[in-house]
């Protein structure tokens, strides 16, 4: 089980002894600690920090096979449905571990959410009043791509072809950017010290904004294109 | 602190039953060792119908009881109630349509039928349909349960779970599990086989239809897509069917039977009869008997698909929809499973294998399979069994309502469950002293378009100038696919109240009156059966007197035995009526003294002929 053991830099402070058995502190050091009691192997309330709860560094960059591993491991040990006949209290923890667990891993396999995740806990502004600044360099695609747009509003189908063009250059400029995005992370994981990975997340910050920007614009043609039954 | 020890009450070895409750028929499993198994009726059946009576006697009776009295009492017998749990009455008129139920007024945010004066609910339904399943389960393994897993289906939103768990503590039982049925099926399909790979379960009922898409790795069974339809099912189909035969009599006979339930339901099991046959033959003949005539007419398989086609075509879209969700091709499908009677019919058969380019499996009983899983899911909950974990999804988004009437979503549809969300919320005017969340389900942009679930009260906030409180809010989604909602003060780091008012279904309050209620409904029902036994018994002794009266043993008592048999015949009489059955009773000891003479001396003449060998 050593290898589920987590870092504890949201350790809850209020609960330094187990609540169970009463013996403390529940885990032998501050860092790492473990989900359970090392003396009676109960489920202690959970920490909320992702990374910390998948004992895994805070990288950018994950080895998603090695993620997926450890989130089954982690069910097994945590799921609500192996707590039935558990105190209240444990029963409690489990559902709550379980939800970070969940949502977690939702998040960490997810390249862009992970980035967003980690911005958002570095105290970074990621909100979506963003998405309305235009990149400079799409100015006047964006302004022509609109232009189609209302047209195939108006039911003008000749544009139907020339919008098509835009979204498979929309599409490329993505896949142009998940490659800046992974040299990005790289960076940021060998980055040395606090301030240097700030300036990185700062530029990937910057390019997660242009990105939701584009995707917004692909899934904006997708819709018309729906609705128009094109 | 001392170390304590929490009792858990023998708590640890009670058994746990998995219960498929279904629209058309319900079953019950436990798993005998390794082996799940369906536990049949006393009669021996393994399927218990769906359908509840309420009867002229007042009391409620399930399963082969109440099908027996649907075609004589069809105004007083609820069939596939399953389409009514957690809906209000808006929701169900294109049901109701079909369902020849009386509604009661108020049945907006809870449906109350109306069966002959009496009002019931779908969770008081489904209960009785529930406590017919727990007694045959305590009469084959001579125990008593208390603890059950039961299925639903995947599609199925909060507040149809929250109605399904509802019906459980109304009969009794603490559900310690709802479990999508489409992921049960894939806990039986997978406990012989050691599959790994993916798997996708079609699950086609009598009134739902549910696409999940799963994962087997060493003992997970993790649902990455799930999408359906709860209303959509072989109801449907016979729907169809009955408006070709209705049309055909009115015909014939020149008379439209649609109003008349009775014809009805008559010819509603004979179209279900020809539709099951229709899976094996190439043509049949539906037949009604009705009123002195006979209707007869043959439908062909060819026909019958022709009839059905958009119903089959109906389901393919979500199986698209979660294929696309899990980002699978059908090529990636390594196994189909089928479950639900209706994926009996061959065109279903054969639109799932074009659909997903594999033949489905079909060697499983698609009527037990989800019943067999929920079994398995009982197992996993008492430890049993230990090796199997089954990780499912919330088959909804859950959202908020904001400004515009748009709702934002927290939680997305086929995220693993349990999940979380944490939103912030702040006051807009000075002194406000609360805030009210109003949570939505569904995928669309608009409240309008959503599913409201409830509406949360953020109360007792302290009053500060506006925008300067800070509530955290969690909403939580259980394993059950139920949402509960906690909130925090961040300034004071207090515990917000919150009090949550459903939008539909009953209330926690209305749920415990109503257990309450049953239990002294129960009293009654008891002190009522004693006072039918005593005066069954006083019955007994009253004739067996009448007749000693005319024996000769009578006359052979003195005056006074014959005055104190006569004054305890008198007691007994006016004893009778009495709705105590102590004093029935207690009259009925004094007459049985009274008589002992008398008895006697008949028993002795009876012997004393009997050597006679003459008949008295
Ligand atoms: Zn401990």
């Amino acid at each position: 089980m050593s290898e589920l053991r987590i870092l504890g830099e949201q350790a809850p402070a209020e609960h330094p002894h187990c609540w169970r058995c009463g013996n403390g502190p529940a885990h032998e050091h501050a860092e790492p600690v473990s989900l359970f009691c090392q003396f009676c192997n109960t489920l202690q309330p959970p920490v909320a920090d992702y990374f910390s709860f998948f004992d895994l560094p805070r990288h950018l960059s994950l080895d998603l096979a090695e993620l997926q591993r450890k989130f089954y491991a982690l069910s097994r040990l945590l799921h609500p449905d192996r707590y039935t006949r558990a105190a209240e209290r444990e029963r409690r923890y489990s559902l709550e571990a379980t939800a970070i667990l969940n949502d977690g891993y939702r998040v960490l396999r997810d390249p862009v959410e992970r980035a967003e995740y980690v911005l958002r806990e570095a105290g970074f502004d990621i909100g979506e009043q963003r998405t309305r600044d235009v990149p400079p360099e799409l100015l006047e695609e964006v302004f022509e791509f609109n232009m189609a747009l209302d047209e195939l509003k108006s039911g003008d189908e000749t544009v139907v072809p020339q919008l098509m063009e835009s979204r498979a250059s929309f599409v490329s400029l993505l896949a142009e950017i998940d490659r800046e995005l992974d040299a990005h992370f790289a960076e940021h994981d060998g980055a040395a010290g606090r301030e240097a990975r700030r300036a990185v997340l700062e530029r990937i910050r910057k390019i997660l904004n242009r990105r939701r920007y584009i995707r917004n614009l692909v899934a904006e043609v997708d819709r018309q294109l729906t609705a128009q039954g094109a | 602190m001392g170390t304590f020890q929490i009792d858990f009450g023998g708590a640890a070895n009670k058994r746990i039953v998995g219960i498929d409750l279904g629209t058309t028929n319900s079953l019950v499993a436990y798993l005998d060792g390794v082996t799940p198994k369906v536990i049949p009726t006393p009669e021996g059946d393994r399927l218990v119908p769906s359908i509840v009576s309420y009867t002229d006697e007042g009391v409620f009776v399930a399963g082969e009881a109440a099908r027996g009295l649907q075609i004589q009492r069809p105004e007083r017998t609820v069939y596939s109630v399953k389409r009514l749990m957690g809906r209000g009455v808006d929701d169900v008129r294109d049901d109701l349509k079909l369902l020849p139920f009386q509604i009661a007024e108020g049945s907006e945010s809870v449906i109350r039928l109306d069966l002959g004066g009496k009002l019931v609910t779908p969770p008081e339904v489904s209960a009785q349909v529930l406590l017919e399943l727990k007694r045959n389960a305590e009469a084959h393994l001579g125990e008593e349960i208390t603890q059950a897993v039961i299925t639903v289906p995947a599609y199925f939103n909060d507040a149809q779970r929250q109605a399904t768990k509802d019906a459980g503590r109304l009969a009794g039982l603490e559900v310690l599990r709802l479990v999508n049925e489409p992921t049960a099926a894939s806990l039986a399909y997978g406990l012989d086989k050691r599959k790994e790979g993916i798997v996708a379960v079609y699950d086609l009922g009598g009134g739902t239809f549910d696409i999940s898409i799963l994962r087997l790795q060493e003992g997970i069974f993790e649902v990455l897509a799930t999408n359906g339809d709860t209303r959509l099912g072989g109801d449907d189909i016979d729907e169809r069917l009955m408006a070709i035969a209705l049309e055909d009599i009115a015909t014939e006979w020149g008379e439209n039977l649609s109003g008349n339930l009775e014809a009805v339901q008559t010819i509603r099991r004979a179209v279900i009869e020809a539709k099951h046959q229709l899976s094996t033959l190439p043509k049949v003949a539906i037949s009604v008997r009705y009123g002195g005539r006979v209707y007869q007419r043959e439908l062909t398989r060819e026909l019958f698909e022709q009839l059905i086609q958009d119903i089959v075509e109906r389901t393919l879209q979500p199986c698209r929809e979660a294929m696309r969700d899990a980002n699978l091709t059908p090529e990636q499908i390594d196994e189909v499973v089928l479950v639900g009677g209706s994926t009996r019919i061959p065109l279903v058969r054969k639109a799932v294998e074009a659909l997903f380019k594999t033949k489905p499996h079909t060697e499983l009983n698609p009527d037990e399979v989800v019943a067999l899983g929920a079994a398995v899911q009982a197992a996993i909950l008492s430890g049993d069994v230990q090796d199997q974990l089954l990780l499912d999804v919330t088959p909804l988004s859950l959202g908020i309502e904001t400004m515009g009437g748009v709702v934002t979503k927290l939680i997305h549809r086929n995220s693993t469950i349990p999940a979380s969300a944490t939103e912030t919320f702040t006051t807009s005017v000075d002194g406000q002293k609360n805030v009210l969340i109003h949570v939505l389900q569904g995928e669309r942009e608009l409240v309008k378009d959503c599913r409201s679930l409830a509406r949360f009260d953020l109360k007792d906030i302290d009053p500060l100038p506006a925008g300067m409180t800070r509530i955290e809010v969690r909403f939580l989604i259980d394993a059950n696919g139920i949402l509960s909602v906690t909130a925090r003060d961040l300034r004071t780091g207090r515990q917000q109240s919150v009090e949550v008012k459903p939008s539909y279904g009953l209330t926690d309050e209305q749920v415990e009156q109503m257990i309450r209620e049953s239990f002294e409904r129960a009293e009654e029902d008891f002190a009522a059966r004693q006072v039918r036994e005593a005066r069954v018994e006083a019955d007994n002794i009253l004739s067996a007197v009448e007749k000693a009266r005319a024996n000769a043993a009578w006359f052979d008592l003195s005056e006074e035995e014959r005055a104190a048999v006569d004054a305890a015949l008198n007691g007994l009489q006016m004893a009778y009526h009495s709705e105590d059955h102590r004093l029935i009773l207690d009259q009925i000891e004094k007459l049985d003294a009274a008589t002992r003479t008398l008895a006697e001396s008949m028993m002795n003449s009876a012997v004393r002929q009997a050597l006679k060998g003459t008949k008295i």
